[in-house]
Formats: C-alpha cells, structure tokens, sequence
C-alpha cells in the first residue's frame, strides 16, 4: 500500500478515533494479560511468589511436553503439505480459465462450513465401522481404527488442510497477480518452457507470499483446537492431544499457575513468529 | 488442452468434490427418513460387523426430519437463538469499535501510533489459549461469566478485524480527504462522508469474516459458559447422537445455511479479506 502519510500532520484527532477499541483492548486483554504473567511467577494458592518454579513445573509436566511434541509434529507435517498443495492449485488456477472461478469456490467452501455441522460426516466417515474402511476394505486394504489409534493424528492432519486450502490459495493467487506479465513474455521469447519459466521465475518472485503464507499458516495452526475437538472432544486420542487440549484441562483443574507459565511460554513463540512475518512485511515495502 | 492438464483438471475436480462433500453428506441425510437413516447408519449404531455404506441420493426423500426438528425441538430455537445473539452482537460491537480504530491508524499520525499497531497485530495472532486465564479472571471480576457477555465482549474488541480495515482504509487516496479538509470539512464528517462509503467493501469484508469465524465459535462458550442453556449451535451440535440421526442432520443443515448464504452472497469480499491478512500499509 502506498506511503503517502508523509504529509499527514501530527494529529492528536486520531487518538480520539482508536480510545474505545483502545479501551476495551487494554480492559479485556493487555491488562488482564499483564496479570496472568505476574501469576505465572506466584503460587496459585496464596500467592507467594516462587520464582521460575511454575515454568519448570510446566516444562516437566508429561502432558504439556506430549502435547508440545505432538504440534511441532503437526506444524511438521501440515505446513509443508499446505504450502505446496495449495501453491500447485494456485498456479493451475491462475492459468486457467472460467472453470478456475468455479474450483476456487469449492476450494474455499470448507472456510464457511461451520465445524459444527461436519461433526456428523465425521463420525461416519472414520468410525471403526464407517464409509472410509468400507471403502478401503473394497479396496483390499486392512480397515483401521481412524479415531482410536495413532492414525487419529493423520485425521487432524486431514481437517485442517481441508479447512485452510482455500485460504492459501486466495493468498497464492494474490502473489501470482502481482507478477508483471512482461517478465513472463521476455522468458517466451527467450525459448523458455513451463517448467523452466515456473522455476526461475514464479518461484523467485512469489518468496515473500511464501514467507507471508508459512507464518500465517503457522499462526493458524494454533488455532485447530477446533477441529480437534470437532474430531474426538476432549479426551483425544494421545497422538492427536495438543497443547490446546492440555490447556483446557488445567483450565478445568483450575490450576491457574499452570495455564499462566503455559501462556507466557506460548505468547512468546508467537510473539517471535510475529517478529518475523513483520520483517517480511518491512522488505515487501523496501 | 494438453493430456496432462487434462490429469491436472480430474484431480482438482476430485479435490474440488472431497472439499463440497460434506455439504452434499449433510443434505442427503437430512432428507432421509428415520428408517433409511438406521439402515445405513446400522453398523456404527448397533457394532455390526459391516460397513457403513452411503448413497448420493435419498431413496425415499422426506422433509419429516425438518419438521420433527422444527415442531418439537424448542431447545434447537434456544440455541439457534443463542447462536444468533452472540454473532450479531459480536459483530455489531466490531463495527461500532474497530472501523474509527482503523480510521484512526489510517489516517493520522499520534504518538506510540506504531508501537500500539504492532501490539494489535501481535494480539490478534495469539491462540485463544494464551489470552484464556487473564480473560476469565477479568470477566469473572465484573460478574459475567456464565453470561453471552463473557463471549460478546472479548469478542468485540478482537483487533482482527482493525488489521484487515486498515488496509481498505489505506487503499483511499490521500487527495480525496484533502480536498474535503480545504473544504472546511471536520475530522468526524470525513469520517462518515468518505471514510464509511469508501471503505463499505472493507466492511462488508470484516462482516462477512466475522460471520463465518462467530458462528464456528468453540472455545470461548466452551470456557465461559456453564449453563447449556446459553450455549451456541457449534457446541450443542456435536452433543446430538447418532441414535437420532433424523435430528442430528437436519440441525446440521440448519446450521449451515446462514453460513452458506453469507458465503455466496459475500464471496467476493471474503477473498478481499483474506488478501487483506497478508499485507500492511
């Protein structure tokens, strides 16, 4: 976007136009966060202050290290997966005529069914005795357990790709647009096939969205508690216990020293990712 | 049209058809009588040793399910209601807070005005989990847990939709609000005779994105709301067995619907919306 504010002048009217988000935003979230990190160094009893302890508890705790462990694997696995899926769509869209419009729609369809209402294709689909072993015992595979075993992780892994496609591919489309074509032609008349052209020039010129797409993929990956729960509710299988699961057990244990170490420790790797999709912001502008 | 992009167009097509599915799943069942739903659903009810087997298409259609589902289910009207509440009132405080925010990052130059963006940007990236305990330790303070409050306002003063406003708003040239200023326009006037129409698109984008993440909402009633009486369609939901699959799926679809029209109506700003994540001024 452009940079015209330069002869903005200092105008002390805008503060005037942010005071009620201001407000609410300070009552509801800085200022009760601020609280939650002085819990994080006190006992959740009386008080008393015990240092790093509730760190240590946290980081030693079983679950929350299952829990840890579980969605780096799943960040592993369904970033890349994402990624390339949704950039492959992309690109055969973008070069694609009228039916691209249509695809897109589909693709983006899973972003407004509510979770709710998949529940149900869910439960028939990988039930021990649902459609998708029906199918693959068709098939003359072995059926398996999709929700009791360890698969329940690939289930996961399943929904949230189905949910996010979409959304990458607007992303991708949006950086595919804003390649000039000229590039492209100069590469045509130079000789250059498909592949070569998609190598040496889609993929240089689309760094920054993947940059952008990763972090932000990132960041909504933390957000699958959704599906998780969509999927087995709250006492998952262990391969699909996340940290939102361990979260919202110690919020119903009430242990409030717990959640307020697990909080910081979780706001400062956001707050790193954040840091980095802002220096990919700063060079796009530059 | 090469053999190969042919390949290509199946399997975005089949990709296509697994991303609808669930939508042509869910009418199907819907229409199907109480009978064929059981047959069908047997093995999964009863542990039978066979599979689920599904067809595309009902044998016997029937509405039955619906109007069972609208007759007799005065708990489905509750929680729709509930559903309705919290969106529309999530959605309104949205408006009335975040678009003069955004004005406000857009348009003027104030003291800390960077430091105060990057810290909107930062909270609406953070997981629902961080901002759990200091968010109930407040709400409980001012008594409203246990109430739709404790979701509407939180949810209210979400920074997300400032963000993508911002970037609408940044999109009006800078002459236009100049030579309404030569005019002798004052701040508040500019705001609402050219800020408002010229970034209609840009609200009818946080709308549509509010809409569709609010009426999905999981977590917040989870954590807030005790009493299943307040709880919304997305938690009630997933609580129906199967053992009355008539209802399950017709409450399924009427879940669906609002989210489908404003997916439809509003695609087109949905995708502007999301555009509008991934850059900053």
């Amino acid at each position: 976007m452009s940079k015209t504010n330069r002869t903005r002048k200092q105008n002390m009217a805008g503060v005037y136009f942010i005071i009620p988000s201001f407000l609410g935003v300070s009552i509801f979230v800085l200022f009760p966060f601020l609280d939650v990190v002085r819990r994080s160094f006190v006992t959740a009893v009386n008080e008393t202050w015990v240092g790093l302890a509730n760190y240590k508890m946290v980081i030693e705790n079983s679950a929350f290290r299952l829990a840890a462990g579980n969605t780096l694997r799943f960040v592993g696995v369904c970033i890349p997966v994402l990624v390339v899926l949704s950039l492959l769509t992309a690109v055969f869209l973008y070069s694609s005529g009228k039916i691209a419009d249509f695809l897109k729609s589909a693709f983006l369809i899973p972003m407004a069914i509510p979770v709710a209402s998949v529940v149900l294709l869910w439960k028939v689909l990988f039930h021990g005795q649902g459609m998708l072993n029906g199918f693959m015992d068709k098939l003359g595979f072995t059926p398996v357990d999709w929700m009791n075993t360890k698969y329940a992780f690939w289930v996961l892994v399943f929904s949230y790709i189905w949910k996010n496609l979409g959304y990458d591919i607007i992303l991708w489309i949006a950086g595919l647009s804003a390649i000039p074509s000229s590039i492209y032609e100069a590469a045509r008349v130079d000789g250059a096939g498909n592949i070569r052209i998609f190598f040496s020039i889609t993929i240089p010129n689309l760094l920054p969205t993947l940059y952008t797409i990763t972090v932000l993929s990132f960041l909504n990956s933390f957000k699958v508690f959704r599906e998780g729960y969509l999927v087995a509710g709250d006492y998952p299988h262990e391969s699909m216990y996340l940290l939102q699961h361990t979260f919202n057990n110690w919020f119903r244990d009430l242990s409030f020293d717990k959640i307020a170490a697990g909080a910081v420790l979780v706001a400062i790797v956001i707050l790193i990712l954040v840091t980095l999709l802002e220096k990919a912001w700063n060079q796009k502008e530059s | 049209m090469g053999k190969k992009r042919i390949i290509i167009y199946i399997i975005l097509l089949t990709l296509a058809f697994v991303a609808c599915y669930p939508i042509l799943f869910l009418l199907t069942g819907s229409f199907m009588s109480q009978d064929e739903l059981r047959e069908h659903l047997s093995p999964i009810l009863y542990g039978t040793s066979q599979y689920t087997r599904w067809q595309f298409i009902p044998t016997y259609p029937t509405g039955k399910s619906f109007v069972e589902l609208l007759m007799d289910s005065p708990k489905f009207f509750l929680t729709f209601w509930n559903s309705t509440k919290i969106t529309v009132g999530i959605l309104l405080g949205q408006l009335v807070v975040s678009v003069p925010a955004a004005w406000g990052f857009s348009r003027f130059k104030f003291p800390c005005k960077k430091l105060i963006f990057t810290l909107y940007i930062i909270l609406m990236m953070m997981p629902f989990q961080v901002t759990m305990l200091s968010s109930f330790l407040v709400l409980d303070s001012m008594q409203l847990v246990n109430t739709h409050w404790s979701v509407i306002l939180p949810g209210m003063f979400s920074t997300f939709p400032v963000f993508i406003m911002c970037n609408f708003f940044n999109g009006i040239p800078e002459a236009i609000i100049e030579s309404a200023k030569i005019d002798g326009a004052s701040n508040i006037r500019i705001f609402f005779h050219l800020g408002i129409p010229l970034g209609s698109s840009g609200i009818i984008s946080i709308l549509v994105l509010g809409f569709l993440e609010n009426w999905n909402l999981i977590e917040q009633p989870l954590t807030f709301l005790e009493d299943k009486a307040l709880w919304p369609l997305s938690l009630f939901l997933p609580n129906i067995s199967l053992d009355n699959a008539g209802l399950a799926f017709a409450s399924s679809v009427i879940t669906l619907i609002p989210a489908v029209l404003v997916f439809i109506c509003g695609q087109n700003y949905l995708e502007q919306g999301i555009m509008a994540t991934a850059v900053k001024e």
